[in-house]
């Protein structure tokens, strides 16, 4: 009984400072999306706001352009990071100064990481510089457009600069829990090295990557200065579609920005629950 | 032989990746003048440099209130951090899988879906605008980093040393300075650093609550960003990045070391 006092205590300061800035800042999106705002003279809840943002067309193509600047970011880093973690999980001449390199970049504002990406591959960027110096385009006009471009090719190399050291970082920490012993034992078992990583390692580290994909998901999904300093004009990025409408003079798009922070709020809820699932199972497997 | 040579070049295409955004920040920092198509500036000047680091800019203004905020910030997240950790970290009880999820979601969800409604409710507390109203919006992110490293770092703490301080008639204080103290001060220091860092990145949560009254580094790189001057951006950019290079050779021991601090803390490395 007293431990759980003290429990409650420990815990307390955290749970209502908490409770009180997310839960708040949480729900007052949530009721503003119903379009209560008493201050505008809207006091009866409806769904309109949430039947506006569906049937507009650039909701939808910030939505679908949102989840494929998520989803590709993800697949690629995940997959690039799997193989750097192998690689940096072995010794070779140079590798302190690699893995130096991966968790410096893991400190490096996402905004400061945009610009540089922007000045890399822009249409006037250091690219397109070594192109024309190489005699492949005549003009900037030329070379492709891989920023501030429909398909968020700017944004998409970003998040895999950014998040590939990221997840090689958790993986890596995961390989050296496990150590060797299982693949040592598959070898001497006589499965090959392949069969061995297919069979034995990727499968023990599947809990630990698919959390980091789904945290990595959910930042490239909700984030909103990348797509502000990569993306395109339009379609815009589904929190800058958002921030727009949140911040545009009239106040009657308000309700409207709140229901888009819904959905963003919703899609992140979906993946902390994929996540904690996850953990859960590789938990209940590590005991 | 063949896999060996391999595993280099992956080894060197990683590491050139991880630097190549840095690069043109480097070179517009300190060019003077770097057209289209011309590789590399006509000519080379610290003009961008000493601007930034001049009164007239304003960036060290930013800097120092960044700094400031990140480091309130830091304090008020281990206040209520360290508790809710050891609790996490060395007892089980009913419901904790629950509170560590709600503990962590914060962190997870788009700081864009909960700052508009926290605008609202930080208008109404006379927040919005202010200091004040920023430093409470960034423990949104950090307070979760803080809680759950140090539940890592108190699930591998012993309190029967406790009970011992306390039976030898070490008060409550004694027992906390002098026992506790020391056993999570390694921890302690890495999560500050982490939860740091954290609140010097935040960018759309200072946006949306200072409603840009409160001028942090990130607002103040991209107005310069906005009005097209390059190697001021780039001077600011390598400015923005100085802390996060300092946090890292100060927690390298604990990052490449081996051991138990590696697993424990990484996993919540700041995003």
């Amino acid at each position: 009984m007293t431990d759980r006092r003290h429990i409650l205590l420990l815990l307390a300061p955290a749970l209502i400072v908490l409770g009180g800035l997310f839960l708040t800042g949480l729900g007052l999106t949530l009721l503003r999306s119903f379009r209560y705002f008493p201050a505008l003279g809207l006091t009866q809840p409806d769904l309109a706001a949430y039947a506006a943002i569906l049937t507009t067309p650039g909701f939808l193509k910030s939505l679908a352009l949102s989840l494929w600047i998520a989803a590709t970011s993800t697949l690629i880093a995940a997959a690039l990071a799997l193989g750097a973690a192998l690689v940096l999980r072995q010794t070779f001449p140079g590798r302190a100064f690699v893995s130096f390199l991966v968790q410096l970049n893991l400190t490096i504002p996402h905004i400061v990481g945009a610009i540089g990406i922007l000045y890399l591959f822009s249409q006037s960027g250091s690219f397109a510089r070594l192109a024309y110096a190489a005699g492949l385009i005549s003009g900037p006009q030329d070379f492709p457009a891989l920023t501030q471009d429909p398909f968020a090719i700017g944004i998409i190399l970003l998040y895999v600069w950014k998040e590939l050291p990221f997840i090689t970082l958790i993986l890596l920490a995961n390989l050296q829990t496990l150590g060797e012993d299982h693949e040592a034992v598959a070898r001497s078992l006589g499965a090959s090295r392949w069969q061995t990583f297919r069979h034995v390692l990727l499968p023990m580290l599947m809990p630990g990557l698919a959390s980091a994909s789904g945290l990595v998901f959910a930042f490239a999904f909700g984030a909103y200065e990348v797509p502000l300093v990569l993306g395109a004009y339009s379609p815009k990025a589904l929190p800058v579609l958002a921030w727009q409408a949140w911040t545009d003079t009239d106040l009657a798009t308000r309700p409207e920005a709140m229901a888009m922070a819904v959905v963003i709020a919703l899609i992140g809820l979906l993946l902390l629950a994929l996540v904690a699932r996850t953990l859960n199972r590789g938990e209940r497997d590590a005991r | 032989m063949h896999a060996d040579r391999l595993r280099l070049l992956a080894a060197f295409a990683l590491a050139l990746w991880m630097i190549l955004p840095t690069i043109p920040l480097v070179v517009w920092s300190v060019a003077r003048g770097w057209r289209y198509p011309d590789l590399l500036p006509q000519g080379w000047s610290l003009k961008a440099w000493s601007f930034a680091l001049s009164g007239k800019s304003g960036v060290l203004e930013s800097l120092a209130l960044t700094t400031g905020i990140a480091s309130a910030v830091t304090v008020l997240a281990a206040l209520i951090g360290v508790p809710a950790g050891r609790a996490l970290g060395l007892y089980r009880f009913r419901g904790k899988g629950l509170v560590t999820l709600f503990l962590l979601a914060p962190a997870v969800l788009p700081g864009i879906a909960i700052a508009f409604g926290l605008h609202g409710v930080f208008l109404r507390l006379g927040l919005a605008g202010t200091v004040t109203g920023v430093m409470l919006a960034h423990l949104i992110p950090v307070l979760p980093y803080m809680t759950l490293v140090m539940a890592a770092v108190f699930s591998r703490f012993d309190p029967d040393i406790e009970a011992q301080a306390r039976l030898l008639g070490a008060t409550p204080w004694q027992t906390f300075r002098c026992v506790t103290l020391p056993a999570i001060l390694p921890g302690l220091m890495t999560a500050a650093l982490f939860a740091f860092l954290v609140s010097w990145s935040q960018y759309v949560l200072t946006l949306a609550i200072g409603g840009g009254r409160v001028q942090t580094l990130p607002l103040v790189l991209f107005s310069f960003a906005g009005a097209g001057r390059n190697d001021i951006t780039a001077a600011i950019a390598l400015l923005y990045i100085l802390p996060g290079l300092a946090v890292l050779i100060l927690t390298a021991r604990q990052v490449t070391g081996r051991g138990a601090a590696l697993s424990g803390g990484l996993r919540q490395w700041p995003r």
